[in-house]
């Protein structure tokens, strides 16, 4: 660890010793550091390099910010069966403040987050859940008397880093979809000029939550982001192109209705709306729930919730296609192009009969 | 009919009739696979078919053709004869106008005659600017889903910059929509190419193959 640089977190012990006294062996320690290094797409090599950077690296504080959300983040995270790459990270970290999670309520709390905001400025990684409302000077979500918006520009410009996690955070999500009655926005949006690290989905995966801050914690800087935002490891490839049902795509063998012989055979869910073609995320590989299932292995097509705008742009979810503008929510294009066709046919036959009719009594006419 | 004296002019030169016919056939193959990637109406049987593999192949295989004769097609309306030049394509002179109007009577059957016009009528030349715009479109948004996995400079220069500007969703929408509009100009394209020729007797269903038209004395001063 040469090039890691210094971070003056007062004493504290490091991430292996915490680990350790929870009774995680080095080996399960050495396997974590090999599954990050997979996850953040590097060479088995660095699972060392990974090791090396936690057995140094002091535990990071951490304060999660929920705002308007539904906490499926937290529950993703929370919920699990049995101890989880996710808990083993998480539990290391010093989380700070989590409304939650915590213990502590009221003044108390807000204490503790001014504990971490002030005293440990530019040290700790601020995880921010929910959009952030602005219409109104935010008053449609406040905390202890504050306004999310101010709450969030305080904490996330004083942080070592951003993660947005979740598509409410990263780009409003659902309460900024139409017609977004409290003009909620992104955390990127609500502090502009920040460093954030966008990790969308509804919920985030954990394991890519776990990995961004793995990767932070080994090189002390941001994983590669897409034009989006997003961890490239994460976010770099499109569910369609690595979804187990895309050999059914390329035959040709597509559920056409739930329930039916196609959809019992596990085919392709292509006709009844799935946005896998339009979505990038690693669902199909890292799964969720401890690579337990995921979407479309469950016989549902995937929604795009990774996507910006997703509520408004991915619906209607069981659709391949928006409805055109203008036509009304249940007509499709192609029913706007049997009416095209339609009319052309129409329009040309009777200019046809119309030339048949005026031709004729010109002839007439003539002789 | 007419037993006039009629001249042989050659209208349509080689790449203009290239293109076409590149132009026709290839848009034949991308509705037609198009139309299947985006409302797959044919079921395979077995796991060992691949329809969906050879209608996308066919797709961007025709992709590539339109992209090149449309190229050509532009590069030969600034290197090629008058019939063939840009400014056939827009209504610039008053006598494109004129000729305008007057396309315009005879196919509302307010006139009986076409108006003289040798190469394309000044509302057909509109039209094809407009057909040239929906073929640009097409090929850009086509391009931009390529290049969802086509990562490369090249698939983000053709098209993926677009994925920038619109949401995935709204390009392939209107990149289906579009077909439907190209699908309609063709439909009437045919047609009128029948209807003028029957009445001009210039040949001009003939012309784009041979690239001659038969024009009588007056038409040619």
């Amino acid at each position: 660890m040469d090039k890691e640089p210094e971070r003056e977190v007062p004493a504290g012990e490091t991430v292996y010793e915490a680990l350790k006294k929870r009774g995680v062996s080095r080996r399960d320690f050495l396997r974590f550091c090999s599954m990050m290094a997979a996850a953040i797409a590097l060479p088995s090599v660095f699972s060392s390099r990974i090791a090396e950077a936690l057995d140094a690296a002091k535990k990071p504080y951490v304060v999660w910010l929920e705002f308007q959300d539904c906490a499926g983040d937290t529950e993703a995270l929370l919920r699990a069966s049995k101890p989880t790459v996710a808990d083993m990270l998480l539990d290391v970290l010093s989380l700070e403040y989590h409304e939650t999670i915590m213990a502590a309520a009221g003044r108390q709390a807000e204490k503790s987050l001014q504990d971490v905001v002030r005293g440990q400025k530019g040290e700790y990684i601020a995880v921010v859940e929910g959009s952030v409302p602005v219409k109104d000077g935010g008053v449609y979500c406040c905390i202890g008397g504050r306004a999310a918006s101010e709450i969030v520009r305080e904490v996330c410009t004083g942080a070592m880093v951003t993660i947005a996690v979740g598509t409410c955070a990263t780009y409003g999500g659902i309460p900024a979809a139409e017609p977004n009655p409290t003009g909620a926005v992104s955390v990127q949006k609500a502090v502009p000029g920040t460093p954030v690290v966008n990790l969308p989905g509804c919920p985030a995966n954990v394991e890519n939550i776990t990995a961004t801050i793995v990767h932070f914690l080994t090189f002390g800087s941001l994983p590669p982001l897409d034009a989006v935002g997003r961890p490239l490891f994460a976010h770099g490839k499109r569910i369609h192109d690595n979804c187990e049902r895309r050999a059914h795509f390329d035959a040709g063998q597509f559920a056409r209705r739930w329930g039916d012989e196609g959809h019992r055979q596990g085919w392709c869910l292509y006709e009844l709306g799935c946005k896998g073609p339009e979505t990038f995320q690693n669902c199909p590989t890292v799964k969720y729930n401890e690579g337990t299932s995921w979407p479309v292995q469950a016989g549902h097509g995937c929604i795009g919730c990774a996507e910006p705008a997703f509520w408004d742009r991915m619906t209607p979810f069981y659709k391949r296609l928006p409805p055109p503008p203008g036509f009304g929510v249940e007509s499709t294009a192609d029913s706007v192009g049997a009416g095209l066709a339609a009319v052309t046919g129409a329009a040309l036959a009777a200019h046809g009969i119309g030339r048949l009719l005026s031709g004729g009594k010109k002839e007439g006419k003539e002789s | 009919m007419q037993q006039k004296e009629r001249i042989r002019v050659y209208t349509w030169e080689f790449p203009v009739r290239l293109t076409h016919w590149v132009n026709a056939l290839s848009v034949l193959g991308l509705s037609v696979t198009g139309f299947y990637i985006g409302n797959p109406f044919m079921h395979a049987v077995s796991s060992s078919e691949y329809i969906m593999g050879w209608m996308r192949f066919i797709h961007f295989v025709s992709a590539y053709a339109l992209l090149m004769s449309v190229a050509v097609r532009i590069y030969w309306a600034f290197a090629g004869n008058s019939y063939a030049s840009w400014r056939a394509w827009l209504p610039l002179t008053g006598r494109q106008w004129r000729n305008l109007v007057g396309t315009l009577k005879f196919y509302l059957f307010m006139s009986r005659k076409p108006p003289r016009t040798i190469g394309h009528t000044a509302l057909a030349g509109l039209v094809y600017l407009f057909v040239f715009g929906l073929f640009v479109f097409e090929i850009v948004s086509g391009f931009a889903l390529y290049s969802l996995t086509h990562q490369g400079l090249l698939w983000t220069a053709l098209g993926g910059w677009l994925t920038g500007v619109m949401h995935l969703q709204t390009i392939r929408l209107y990149h289906h929509l579009a077909m439907y509009v190209i699908a309609v100009f063709v439909a009437a394209h045919v047609y009128i190419a029948w209807y003028l020729d029957l009445t001009e007797r210039s040949g001009l269903v003939g012309s784009i193959f041979s690239g001659d038209k038969f024009v009588t004395d007056r038409e040619w001063e």
